[in-house]
């Protein structure tokens, strides 16, 4: 049977001065109705790039798809020219992104901006578009809704202009959602609020969603699956428990022993990973995270490891996986 | 002991406190908002501090949390004097600040530097990494001639794990991590005894995060200093400080030792808080009680009246409205500003 929606061996690349930079390379994951996966990683590993492939938002003409295809219902959206994208961006997948300042339109109020999805996607006339985008803000529980429709995203602040992006987002009841760091911008506070939101919501619609993220927190309370991102590529994925319990690979090891906790003893010592962020334009032979890597061997420097299955549904890309052992 | 009032965290007198490095007493930092016309007439006044009270002990870390808008920045900003504070006293080592002529700060910036949030926009993109470091010291002509001020950056180079070898380079040579580096190694060059650290690593990657955590602690046991850490990451401030104030909307909320406020946090803002940041373990996750507030924060520029979080409290009544609830000592060393606590 076919996903909701799948990627099979992605690849994107990116021209820059410093040469081509492979942004993802050869990244597969599937997420179907009702589930919420979570693409985790540090800036740069490619997680953004492979959700705006996904919605055919690349910027062109320095991205470039070298191979792989992006199956929505098992049709190859890479396949689709612009016309028949359109009818899938923001139908049937819509993004919500980080920054809602720079992804509302400031010039355009909320009402239109709202209703001008609902009458293109929906075939609805102006009226029963207004109506429903009142819905639409009480449902991400925005008080005030009539009178939020008519003000501009700068009226708003950061916790309310994200929740304009939901409502935009649910508008046009899409089958997945790609949410691009929703919360990073906000408050604790308020990102719980929203989060809590979206979960209801998307659970409540039997939604998929695709959270990308380098909070690990968030993941645990949210995810019920995981891809662990780094350099371009997975290196773990596999059910969130299964992770949380038992990572394989040294890089989710690292992760999670670098960031403190409230529920673990407060003199606990941080374990970093050591060494920098991997430069993209200038990675390094056979596995990408093993200058950084305490276990490293000769090996890991001659050749790249394949995701494999450690156990049930859970991968891991490492040639020690068996040799190490799964604890945080 | 007894319950105590109000500004106690810093106006006790002659007990425990301890070897007390900074005191603030009542500092107020109001920003006046203007009509925008030619004669530029106040409106209104943004309250962006509003009466708080704390001491820091020498060697001591003090973490300051709260929300965007709470006013922990502009704290620290005005404790170092680079926003003149409305009302209040800073006195560090004896010395109220606020009372110094400019070249006399000048001489107190020595002993007093600060850590930025953002290593992108803090570094002079046109000198380079030596150039940021020594720049502190020909300013305040600390060093003499130039194979003592090369000396002196080799060493603050190896002193925050940086190849003395990148001095030439750029700040866009380096990483983030890495220009955070530079950034302490900068706020080091004077040999101060205290640093305002503000949000010094919520622009890194988590990896490098506890790496730059990590450097904190290590320079704090090795050369002695005393920080004011401000952040909004609960998690990061329970790990690095040893006391930690709650704000909300520029008042202190709750102030105790970091074991006790996030073990037993007594104001229900603290506690909402707290309950909102998740915890990286599912099995944790899926029976965590969590306390989801209602709103938004308040605007500082008209701030509710009575206890400013009534408005958001899940517990506030009639009283909470009225009457602005002072902080009280609840327990050694544990104030909290709430009527219901």
């Amino acid at each position: 049977m076919n996903h909701l929606l799948e990627i099979n061996d992605l690849r994107v690349e990116f021209s820059t001065d410093a040469g081509t930079v492979r942004a993802v390379d050869g990244v597969s994951y599937s997420v179907d109705r009702g589930e919420t996966l979570a693409i985790v990683g540090e800036s740069g590993c490619g997680k953004s790039v492979s959700a705006l492939s996904i919605m055919g938002l690349l910027p062109k003409p320095a991205a470039r798809i070298r191979s792989g295809e992006i199956l929505f219902n098992g049709v190859d959206l890479l396949g689709l020219d612009n016309g028949a994208m359109r009818h899938i961006r923001g139908k049937e997948i819509a993004m919500v992104f980080q920054e809602p300042m720079t992804s509302l339109n400031p010039l355009l109020t909320i009402g239109l901006q709202l209703t001008e999805a609902l009458q293109l996607h929906m075939n609805m006339n102006l009226g029963q578009a207004w109506t429903r985008a009142q819905e639409l803000l009480e449902r991400v529980e925005i008080s005030e809704a009539q009178r939020r429709l008519k003000q501009y995203p700068h009226h708003l602040s950061g916790g309310m202009r994200q929740r304009v992006m939901l409502a935009l987002a649910l508008s046009c009841e899409p089958k997945v959602i790609i949410a691009d760091e929703p919360t990073t911008a906000l408050d604790v506070t308020i990102q719980a609020q929203i989060l809590e939101l979206m979960k209801d919501l998307t659970h409540e619609m039997g939604m998929a969603l695709v959270m990308i993220t380098h909070n690990l927190g968030i993941v645990a309370r949210y995810a019920d699956t995981v891809n662990i991102m780094y350099a371009g590529k997975i290196v773990e994925g596999g059910a969130a428990k299964d992770i949380y319990a038992s990572p394989r690979h040294p890089y989710t090891q690292g992760l999670m022993r670098s960031v403190p906790r409230l529920d673990l003893p407060r003199e606990a010592k941080l374990v970093p990973i050591e060494g920098q962020p991997p430069d993209l334009s200038q990675l390094p032979p056979g596995c990408s995270f093993q200058p950084r890597c305490p276990y490293a061997v000769d090996l890991c420097s001659q050749e790249a490891p394949l995701l494999l299955e450690t156990s049930l549904k859970h991968t891991a890309a490492c040639w020690l996986v068996d040799e190490i052992e799964a604890v945080v | 002991m007894s319950s105590q009032t109000a500004n106690m965290p810093a106006e006790s007198s002659g007990d425990d406190k301890g070897d007390v490095l900074l005191e603030v007493r009542g500092l107020k930092k109001y920003f006046p908002v203007t009509s925008g016309g030619f004669f530029q007439k106040v409106v209104g006044q943004i309250k962006a501090v509003d009466d708080i009270s704390f001491f820091v002990r020498r060697g001591e870390t003090f973490g300051l949390v709260g929300e965007s808008g709470c006013g922990k920045s502009t704290t620290g900003r005005s404790i170092l004097q680079f926003d003149k504070p409305t009302a209040g006293e800073i006195r560090f080592e004896g010395t109220d600040l606020t009372q110094l002529g400019s070249e006399q700060m000048r001489q107190m910036r020595k002993r007093m530097q600060i850590v930025f949030q953002d290593p992108y926009s803090s570094l002079n993109p046109r000198m380079t990494a030596g150039m940021i470091v020594g720049e502190p010291m020909t300013v305040h002509h600390t060093v003499h001639n130039r194979s003592e001020l090369a000396e002196r950056v080799r060493d603050l180079f190896e002193l925050v794990g940086l190849n003395p070898e990148m001095a030439e380079r750029y700040p866009h040579q380096f990483s983030g991590g890495q220009r955070q580096r530079i950034g302490i190694a900068r706020a080091l060059a004077l040999n101060p005894s205290f640093i305002v650290c503000d949000e010094p690593v919520s622009a890194l990657d988590v990896s490098i995060q506890a790496q730059v955590i990590n450097l904190f602690e290590e320079l704090q046991e090795r050369l002695g200093l005393t920080y004011l850490f401000i952040a909004h990451d609960l998690s990061v401030v329970r790990h690095i400080a040893d006391r930690v104030a709650v704000m909300y909307l520029g008042h202190i909320v709750e102030v105790a030792p970091a074991e006790d406020l996030y073990s037993h946090p007594l104001h229900p803002y603290t506690q909402a808080l707290l309950s909102a940041v998740p915890i990286p373990d599912p099995a944790i996750e899926a029976n965590r009680k969590r306390i989801i507030l209602k709103g938004e924060v308040p605007s500082p520029l008209n701030p509710p009246s009575g206890c400013v979080f009534h408005p958001r409290c899940p517990i506030a009544d009639a009283s909470c409205e009225s009457a602005v609830p002072e902080l009280i000592e609840i327990s050694p060393e544990h104030w909290v500003a709430c009527f219901k606590a």
